[in-house]
């Protein structure tokens, strides 16, 4: 039964978006009209002036119409929309693109490689508040986990997580530490439990699906292999 | 599994939550359809802010993970996985809970640099910024 709720409350999200994006989609559709109508409006105010010429179709078909162009992302705190420009600490605030220029690039979430990053010593971010030369407590171990559908088995390292937090960030409120307890699904990361405590919201979001969903099924099975 | 969901009546507390849902997606997508490209993982926290008269607080993620791994906040200092969940207010941050714990003058600026941190257009919702709800809805 709660994977029924589950499910149903996954279908909510999706199609709440679905009809929103619709809407959203309409309504930028009529303000666009709008705003072709207006350059009319304003060459027949002026008729000295030649009429526009015609957008060439090159500018109004291109490539990754619905993506953020690549030059907008990343944006200054004085332009980013959440910070008020008028605000006097707005304008000492560091513009993310200075302190990401030393580092590993991807294409999702800051479009930062975090964990490469460290591994290359682009940035060497403390484990202890006051202590700049604690290293942290790294545990090696791969966890598989079989996933039912078509996708790929996922593999957890812990290696990479541990780098960066402490045991006791994900057991045993997280995830019960022992094989088999722990039941894992993509609604419950969409919604924000499990992985989406954090990837999703600041490791990286869900779009990058082959990164946990790694391991080939025709594989043969490691010594590790869980459930 | 799909009839036994159809037919059972969901209890009312159950079917007012999924409405709550929609309700609250739906205007999470109105507040955020718009031009906003702040970072990943920026934090604004307005539990007090508004109501106060100070802009919210933007806690930027990138910024912080520069220098410190999560653990030194999110295990040492307490900080649970929560926009909004630690009920921060300025007296225990002056007391050295929180953002206190490094914001104290020896390890980052102390607390008279208010606009620093209250550095968020008024109004915006306490939120994790860019996090995957926002994303379905936009």
């Amino acid at each position: 039964m709660k994977r029924v709720s589950l499910i149903a409350l996954a279908l909510v999200v999706v199609l709440t978006g679905f009809g929103v994006a619709v809407a959203v989609e309409a309504a930028q559709a009529q303000a666009k009209s709008a705003d072709a109508a207006k350059p009319a409006e304003s060459a027949a105010a002026k008729p000295a002036e030649p009429a526009p010429a015609a957008p060439k179709a090159a500018a109004v078909n291109t490539f990754n119409r619905l993506m953020i162009p690549r030059a907008d992302r990343n944006p200054p705190p004085m332009k980013d929309g959440i910070h008020d420009p008028e605000g006097p600490g707005t304008s000492m605030l560091q513009p993310p693109l200075d302190a990401f220029s030393v580092m590993p690039k991807s294409n999702a979430g800051n479009n930062i490689n975090w964990v490469q990053a460290i591994k290359d010593k682009a940035i060497n971010p403390r484990y202890d508040r006051l202590n700049p030369n604690e290293a942290p407590m790294v545990l090696d171990l791969d966890i598989v986990r079989e996933v039912k559908g078509f996708m790929p088995d996922v593999v957890y390292p812990h290696d990479r997580h541990t780098e960066w937090l402490d045991c006791s960030n994900c057991h045993p409120d997280i995830f019960i530490p022992e094989k088999g307890k722990n039941v894992i699904s993509m609604a419950q990361i969409l919604m924000g439990q499990k992985c989406g405590v954090c990837h999703g919201k600041v490791a990286f979001p869900v779009s990058e699906c082959r990164l946990c969903h790694s391991k080939k099924k025709d594989q043969p099975k490691s010594a590790s292999t869980g459930k | 599994m799909r009839r036994e969901f159809l037919g059972s009546k969901p209890a009312p507390g159950r079917s007012l939550g999924l409405l709550r849902m929609a309700f609250l997606l739906g205007m999470a997508c109105l507040l955020w359809g718009g031009d906003v490209l702040a970072e990943y993982g920026d934090i604004v926290i307005n539990n007090y802010s508004d109501k106060a008269g100070m802009r919210p607080a933007i806690f930027p993620h990138w910024f912080h993970r520069i220098r410190f791994r999560c653990k030194v906040c999110h295990a040492d200092l307490g900080f649970k996985f929560k926009a909004g969940g630690n009920e921060i207010n300025m007296l225990k941050i002056i007391d050295g809970q929180f953002c206190g714990g490094c914001h104290n003058g020896e390890v980052a600026w102390s607390v008279e640099n208010c606009d620093i941190c209250h550095s968020g257009k008024p109004n915006t919702p306490t939120q994790v910024h860019g996090n995957t709800i926002q994303k379905l809805v936009k």
